[in-house]
């Protein structure tokens, strides 16, 4: 009995401190929020960390991209090839890279390349008393190390994604047309006519909110990190696990609610 | 001026601050001494507003900074300098950009201006010429002079020191000591160091504050210091292990 009651126990404080991390997370949003239309807007951060968060996470998200498309146009050509609706594999492929795995991907790749960055870098300075350096100079952590990191984070998610869906709709292409013998007209008129401005619309308004989550998420592990170098790296990776749990989670309403 | 008024803090179930009343006189260097974890680095976060008291008063000039906004409370903050143990220079910039932060978050100078500015006051601190470096090609009292560099940078009147010697050789505890005896006269500043280190607390210090258990058991100008027969800070001073003070 004392084994079942110590069982709910931990159990119901798990649940009480996820739900008060969330409420912590939410007040750290509004308060982004609030510091966000505040001027001045430093323009010069937040390109640095726009140049961080897209630019230098291009390649990864180039790579991942065209080859979803082409594994997407593999297993797609395999299972059409049965009813002879192997034209369809274009469709097939730009509706799931534009309404899913575009911004999906992207999303969860950004997570491990610069979600974790904005964690361990927040972190480490929080374990060094720069943030509270910063505090003591009069000057607010949130508006100049967050808020930059936010706005990045929403910005170029959505622009890697319209790299992502382009390159998986051209490694379809690629493995499709010359590798599979696709015919070339079929494969891009299925496209224009299955996959419409909206899919595509959507898949960047996700994008965006997947970027809000993961760099709220990032930034909320490492401005709130305790305990030397062992805390950086506990921040680190929990940031990547609420984060890409996150962004899978809400996917699946944001889905639900847009398509 | 800045006075304490019964301020206490805990944190969780653990009491650090337990009701401390102190003034801290203007224009003059005042020592906050104590063990290890016994509370002066929390209490000197109290004085910048880091940490708010769960009871009492900390009060700057008037004003009681525990009931600020933050608005407010970086007003008040712009009076204050602080430097701190690690010195905590930012570590994406260089030695120029981590001087010139406070001059380019809070006046209107041209850059021009702000370099003249920042060469001024690594003079001040011995370094001149080194503001390319980077923080991770520099020593531990590099980065130390560096951050008092940039704690006066604004000409606070109030600068805070947190354990500004730990770390060093004696020869740069030395060099450390001085410096902070001659930036406090020739700014005019009032300085709150807070360290363990004996040697140091007379050189530095106009008045000695003995924190123990929370509390600040001794007060007084370094010959009163000296002359106390309280036992927590005849052990304290001596480094004896017989006494109140328990090594855990």
């Amino acid at each position: 009995m004392n084994r079942i009651s110590a069982a709910v126990d931990r159990f119901g404080r798990a649940v009480l401190d996820n739900i008060e991390e969330m409420g912590r997370i939410f007040i750290l949003f509004i308060s982004v929020l609030m510091w966000m239309v505040r001027p001045p807007l430093k323009l010069r951060l937040i390109f640095k960390q726009m140049e961080f968060v897209g630019v230098k996470s291009i390649f990864v998200v180039v790579l991942t991209g065209t080859f979803t498309g082409m594994v997407m146009a593999l297993q797609g050509y395999y299972g059409f090839r049965m009813f002879n609706a192997e034209s369809l594999v274009g469709s097939t492929v730009a509706l799931g890279m534009t309404r899913e795995l575009g911004p999906v991907l992207t999303a969860l790749m950004v997570t491990a390349r610069a979600g974790s960055a904005m964690a361990a870098e927040l972190g480490t300075m929080r374990v060094t008393e720069q943030i509270d350096a910063l505090s003591v100079m009069a000057t607010n952590p949130v508006k100049h190390l967050i808020v930059p990191r936010i706005i990045a984070g929403v910005i170029m998610l959505p622009a890697l994604t319209i790299v992502s869906d382009f390159m998986g709709i051209l490694g379809g292409y690629f493995v499709g047309v010359p590798i599979l013998n696709i015919n070339a007209g079929a494969f891009i008129k299925n496209i224009t006519k299955m996959v419409d401005l909206g899919d595509i619309y959507n898949g960047l308004i996700k994008a965006a909110f997947f970027g809000l989550i993961l760099s709220l998420v990032g930034c909320y592990k490492g401005f709130n990190t305790t305990g030397g170098a062992e805390g950086v790296g506990k921040a680190t990776t929990e940031a990547v696990v609420l984060a890409s749990v996150s962004i899978l989670v809400s996917d699946y309403f944001l889905t639900a609610i847009m398509f | 001026m800045i006075k304490l008024v019964d301020v206490h803090k805990s944190f969780g179930r653990q009491k650090v601050l337990g009701g401390i009343n102190l003034d801290i006189e203007d224009g003059k260097t005042t020592v906050i001494i104590g063990g290890s974890g016994g509370g002066k680095s929390v209490l000197l976060k109290h004085i910048i507003g880091l940490l708010r008291p769960d009871s009492g008063q900390v009060i700057v000039d008037g004003v009681d900074i525990a009931s600020l906004n933050d608005r407010d409370l970086n007003e008040i903050r712009k009076k204050f300098g602080m430097l701190f143990q690690e010195a905590a220079l930012f570590d994406s910039m260089n030695v120029m950009e981590n001087v010139a932060f406070p001059l380019r978050a809070h006046t209107k100078k041209k850059d021009a201006e702000i370099r003249q500015t920042v060469a001024e006051m690594l003079k001040a601190v011995g370094l001149p010429g080194v503001e390319n470096k980077m923080p991770s090609e520099l020593s531990g009292g590099m980065r130390k002079r560096v951050g008092l560099a940039r704690a006066i940078a604004l000409h606070p009147q109030i600068v805070l020191f947190d354990e500004p010697t730990t770390g060093l050789d004696p020869v740069m505890t030395e060099a450390i000591n001085e410096l902070i005896i001659e930036t406090q006269k020739s700014f005019e500043l009032t300085c709150v160091v807070i360290s363990h280190d004996v040697q140091s607390i007379f050189k530095v210090g106009h008045r000695i504050a003995m924190l123990y258990e929370g509390k600040i058991v001794e007060y007084g100008t370094s010959e009163e210091i000296r002359g106390s027969s309280n036992p927590v800070l005849r052990q304290f001073l001596s480094g004896s292990l017989e006494g109140p003070i328990s090594v855990m």
